[in-house]
């Protein structure tokens, strides 16, 4: 955000959870919730991305709104009204959870992330300690091509992280999404080998940025895959800059 | 092109037809082609050669005439005899029989309800106007439209004009049209875009396919006016590549009113400008959603995004745009024409107009009609499609396809609308009428729906994407007759979830057939839940399953 964007945008009050809290209009209901402490769970979400809305964790209740809305994308209004931890929303949040860990393969206990992933710990936050639902488990590939990193795509939940900073941090998007449904991978390239991928700059974002473990780093053991959060830094960084 | 010059072109097209004395109409669109009116084409051609008539006879490909189960049909002009499964044998008879009384054994009756009872807007030249030329558009008013809009109104005033005639979205959701239409207008941006949306994907729905391959200038003229009323000079027809006919038509028909200067620069002299340009569909049913379907043009992975912001805001380039569908745009030229009051007589209070369905499945006359709102079911399904074949008893009828429901016997008697289909569990949807009869299982139906879903889901949101798998696998074992109760509760449960959590429409309305036969048609869950049976027998039942129960 540029200083002279700045001075033209207009304040906003509304309340969050009963809390009266002011806010730029150009800021969306997860923004403000955590400037004030307001816990509102997310797994595509990321800092210095593009919100894209895809987990549907963040739905937040807004009076008067037909539906559920995503926070990390909805911008806020005056007076808005949103309702962060209803009943239903911890419902329906647990019941996500579950459709994810019934999707793919997360066993944790054999996983490079375990202790170190986004999926897990938010299931110990929202008290998931069971899935309902029967495991899909399709045979996915490991793409163990590139010469440092590694994608097994059993652990992939698609929340694009990987495709985003690749493409608007890094620039040479290397990863995109191919597939319908149940069926959408994440590639690199056209479907290559990630170690044929001529676009790839072995960056490493994309193994940073992953929430679970999906992309890691060759080498790590059971646990070990630890991420550093050097998104949050380099975006402010450029935004500096700006 | 000036305004005489449109007319010249309308009265040179009338003149000649004066030269006529028999036009014969052979449908070209694609359920006919389907059982090979072309070739009844050529061999009338043929025959009319061979009888030396050619000075005064004509044969001409027309559009869709409504009563596909029929086909080929022909048709007479003047005499308004319609033959019908004609084949091209039949050829010879009909010719010699011109200015004869017509060929008994093919005639068709058309005093029978199904024409009497139809009322025909959107469909007003398709069976009669030949799609493949411009000039038998314009002879038969059209353009007249676009010419008054841009001639003798503002854009304002065709807004008006659009919001008078209460016309609603007819894409599904029913959207008031000229709010819409108001909403672009007034939305800043340095250049707007107008987009047509002829991705029709629902099973069983062919309404937009046969407007495009019957009438393809009434919805580029549609959507002129759609351009100079909100500003914009660029419009796009997102259109399937399942439809090569439909595409066809339309490039032939841009083409053509380029060439007559009636898309292009300065229409009709004006400082307005407007050209459309068509971008095919891979066949991706959630295209048809309309962020998705704006991504697909931009040229990206064809996925939903949130709204809002919606397109009148942030749409193609992110740039507002005005996005209808095939049959709303088409409704647009005689709404100009004879004003927004006169389309606003027509249908019930809240449902205005004519809505175009394709009547498919369990019904006698299958295929294309048009009515008021306001017609109940039982006259769509039952005076109209002529009942159901065979005697056999009515089920259910399932309306909006994927996004729809099945609507039981207690509601035919129910006038049809938007807001009282919803009611009953429903959409209005797009027009895709699907009839079932007492042989149609209504858990296998909805398992269909939940397959379609499954398979068209993008991918992008959890709920829509594995949601809708964990729901088919659900219903493959109510249907193979594994089940249990706890089973259907989790159905029930992730319908709920699905519903309310989902990105885009598709996720939104994927639990709808499902929720909808449960509520209708729960002894028909229990039956093969609980007995282990499929009441209608369709489900395949494994005996050794019920001995271990």
């Amino acid at each position: 955000m540029n200083p002279s964007a700045q001075k033209t945008l207009s304040v906003k009050t509304l309340q969050i959870d009963g809390k009266d809290v002011s806010a730029r209009e150009d800021q969306t209901i997860l923004d403000v919730a955590r400037e004030n402490g307001i816990f509102i769970p997310t797994l595509c979400n990321l800092d210095g991305l593009t919100p894209i809305g895809a987990c549907r964790i963040c739905l937040v209740e807004v009076k008067g709104a037909r539906r559920l809305l995503p926070a990390c994308i909805t911008q806020v209004q005056d007076n808005m009204e949103v309702f962060t931890n209803s009943e239903t929303l911890v419902k329906y949040r647990k019941m996500i959870l579950e459709l994810l860990f019934a999707e793919r393969n997360h066993v944790c206990s054999v996983c490079v992330a375990n202790g170190h992933c986004e999926l897990q710990s938010m299931a110990q936050k929202l008290g998931v300690d069971h899935i309902r639902y029967p495991y899909l488990y399709p045979k996915l590939s490991v793409d163990a091509s590139h010469d440092r990193f590694a994608a097994d795509h059993n652990r992939c939940i698609l929340c694009q992280r990987c495709v985003r900073v690749c493409d608007e941090i890094e620039g040479a998007h290397t990863w995109d999404t191919m597939g319908r449904g149940t069926s959408a991978q994440v590639i690199t390239d056209l479907n290559q080998p990630w170690g044929t991928s001529e676009t790839c700059t072995s960056c490493g974002k994309c193994v940073q940025v992953c929430p679970t473990g999906t992309l890691f780093e060759k080498g790590r053991a059971s646990g070990e895959m630890t991420k550093r959060e050097f998104l949050p830094y380099l975006t402010l960084m450029r935004e500096e800059r700006e | 092109m000036t305004p005489e010059e449109l007319h010249k072109v309308a009265e040179t097209e009338l003149e000649s037809r004066q030269q006529i004395d028999h036009t014969l109409c052979v449908c070209t669109a694609a359920g006919c082609v389907s059982t090979h009116s072309d070739k009844v084409k050529e061999a009338l051609e043929k025959e009319i050669e061979k009888h030396g008539l050619k000075e005064k006879c004509k044969v001409k490909g027309v559009g869709c005439m409504g009563l596909c189960m029929a086909g080929p049909l022909v048709s007479v002009e003047r005499t308004g005899a319609l033959y019908q499964m004609v084949k091209a044998e039949d050829a010879a008879a009909i010719v010699e029989n011109l200015g004869k009384p017509p060929v008994q054994r093919l005639l068709c009756d058309t005093a029978q309800p199904f024409f009497s009872r139809q009322k025909k807007i959107v469909l007003e030249n398709s069976g009669v106007v030949d799609a493949e030329r411009i000039e038998e558009y314009i002879a038969a008013k059209g353009y007249e439209a676009l010419l008054e809009a841009l001639t003798s109104m503002n854009p304002a005033q065709v807004i008006e004009q659009v919001t008078k005639s209460g016309l609603r979205g007819r894409g599904g959701a029913g959207f008031p049209t000229g709010l819409k239409w108001g909403t672009v207008a007034k939305a800043r941006g340095d250049r707007k875009f107008v987009i047509c949306n002829a991705d029709e994907g629902d099973p069983g729905a062919f309404m937009d396919r046969s407007v495009l391959e019957s009438d393809p200038h009434r919805v580029l003229e549609g959507m002129a006016v759609g351009g100079y009323a909100v500003g914009a000079s660029q419009g796009y027809i997102y259109v399937r590549a399942e439809y090569p006919l439909a595409v066809k038509r339309l490039k032939d028909a841009i083409k053509q009113a380029e060439r007559l200067g009636l898309l292009g620069h300065s229409i009709f002299g004006t400082t307005f400008s407007f050209n459309i340009e068509v971008r095919l569909g891979a066949g991706a049913f959630v295209c048809g959603e309309e962020t998705a379907l704006i991504a697909s043009v931009e040229g990206k992975r064809g996925q939903p995004r949130p709204r809002p912001p919606f397109p009148a805001e942030r749409g193609l380039w992110n740039s507002p745009t005005l996005i209808n569908n095939v049959e709303t745009f088409a409704n647009i030229p005689p709404i100009i024409r004879n004003g927004g009051e006169w389309f606003a007589g027509i249908g019930t209070e809240k449902g205005k107009g004519t809505k175009v369905f394709a009547l498919a499945g369990r019904v006698n006359n299958t295929g294309l009609i048009e009515v008021p709102m306001g017609v109940t079911l039982r006259e769509i399904i039952f005076d109209i499609g002529g009942g159901i074949p065979d005697g056999k008893k009515f089920k259910a009828v399932q309306t909006g396809g994927p996004s729809g429901g099945c609507i039981p016997e207690q509601f035919l008697d129910m006038p049809v609308d938007y807001e009282s289909l919803a009611k009953a569990g429903s959409i209005m949807g797009s027009g895709g009428m699907i009839v079932m009869d007492e042989t149609s299982c209504m858990v296998d139906v909805a398992k269909f729906f939940m397959e379609f879903c499954m398979t068209e889901s993008c991918g992008k949101c959890v709920p829509c994407r594995v949601g809708t798998k964990q729901m088919y696998q659900l219903l493959c074992k109510i249907s193979d007759g594994t089940a249990t109760a706890a089973d259907q509760v989790m159905l029930e449960e992730l319908c709920d979830v699905v519903k309310n959590t989902s990105l885009c429409g598709l996720g939104m309305t994927a639990p709808n057939p499902v929720l909808s036969t449960l509520r209708y048609f729960r002894d028909e869950f229990m039956a093969h839940i609980h007995d282990r049976r499929c009441p209608a027998g369709v489900c395949k039942i494994g005996k050794e399953q019920v001995a271990t129960v």
